[in-house]
């Protein structure tokens, strides 16, 4: 399939990305369609940019469906493990 | 044939008079030939794209394929140029309509034209070339598992894309169509429903549908990748080009 389907949020942070320097990331893109390079047909495909510093300022990630799934209870786990104070 | 081809990027017109990078194959010799308008899939202006462009070039053809996210990626890798274009929106289909009919032109300016050409896209590409053949003057087109010709888009998301069940009455091309079974986008009941548009409207047109096959079957470097259904749907398109861009 294609679908399409694509998600955008803005996001406040950091990545490390191309010739292994650190950038301020800004906005991320969230789409389940073909990866470029993981051996599924389809992934879940995460791309953590900043647009203003070019096409190239990203990390890109393709995860399976359930891989993408595991993340997401583990990044919620680690937060609600995390005083709540410090998180809100 | 030979096979030997000389392949280069080059600059073409394209909407709005902007300057666009293309990738031309031409087969060697100046022998008259049509030509073919390669539209890339969603991931880009990439390395299996440029394999294809040099395929149609050894099968006599002049061939061309536009950088569609040029203006939003230029000189970008073609995977970080595809995450620019579908953040921001993908690509306008005057855009498209405008850049294919550049490349159209570029590819009748060539001394050994025919004047004959045709356009094939895969992937969102497909769309695209149905696209372009309701809107621009083609003599033949391929639809590879393109979505949402017909059927629903998604609402909502920033990828902004449409039907095209309005313009199909202006398809002026004959229109072959090659799709897998296993596909959801576009579902077999989609091909159905295309092919009953096409028939009503005495659109000369030849749709194959393959088993044991989804969506980007032609993608050789892509798990997506069936080669029984590739190998029938390069000879379908020989075939079909044949018919449709020789002379």
């Amino acid at each position: 399939m294609c679908s399409y389907a694509t998600v955008q949020t803005s996001l406040d942070g950091s990545a490390k990305g191309p010739g292994s320097s650190w950038f301020h990331v800004t906005d991320g893109t969230i789409y389940f369609d073909h990866p470029i390079h993981a051996m599924a047909e389809h992934t879940l495909n995460i791309d953590f940019a900043a647009p203003a510093n070019g096409p190239s300022a990203r990390v890109a990630v393709e995860l399976t469906a359930a891989s993408a799934r595991d993340l997401v209870a583990a990044i919620q786990a680690a937060l609600d493990a995390a005083p709540a104070e410090r998180t809100a | 044939m030979s096979g030997s081809l000389c392949a280069e990027t080059v600059l073409i017109g394209g909407a709005g008079g902007d300057e666009v990078e293309a990738y031309l194959a031409r087969p060697a010799g100046d022998a008259p030939r049509g030509g073919v308008v390669v539209i890339h899939h969603m991931p880009g202006y990439d390395r299996a794209t440029k394999e294809i462009v040099r395929r149609f070039a050894e099968l006599g053809y002049d061939a061309i394929c536009p950088n569609l996210y040029w203006r939003e990626a230029p000189g970008a890798a073609p995977d970080d140029a595809a995450a620019t274009a579908r953040a921001n929106g993908g690509v306008p289909d005057e855009r498209l309509i405008g850049d294919v009919g550049g490349a159209t032109a570029y590819l009748r300016s060539l001394p050994s034209s025919n004047a004959k050409v045709g356009v094939i896209g895969y992937c969102s590409g497909g769309r695209q070339a149905v696209l372009a053949a309701c809107n621009l003057e083609l003599d033949a087109a391929v639809d590879c598992y393109g979505a949402f010709v017909v059927g629903t888009p998604p609402e909502g998301f920033p990828l902004r894309v449409t039907n095209l069940v309005e313009q199909l009455p202006r398809l002026g091309a004959p229109l072959l169509g090659l799709f897998g079974k296993e596909d959801s986008h576009p579902s077999p009941e989609q091909v159905a429903e295309l092919d009953q548009i096409l028939t009503a409207d005495n659109k000369p047109h030849e749709f194959h549908s393959y088993d044991d096959a989804g969506h980007a079957f032609f993608a050789v470097d892509r798990p997506s990748y069936r080669v029984a259904a590739a190998n029938d749907g390069w000879e379908r398109i020989t075939t079909f080009y044949g018919s449709n861009l020789g002379g």
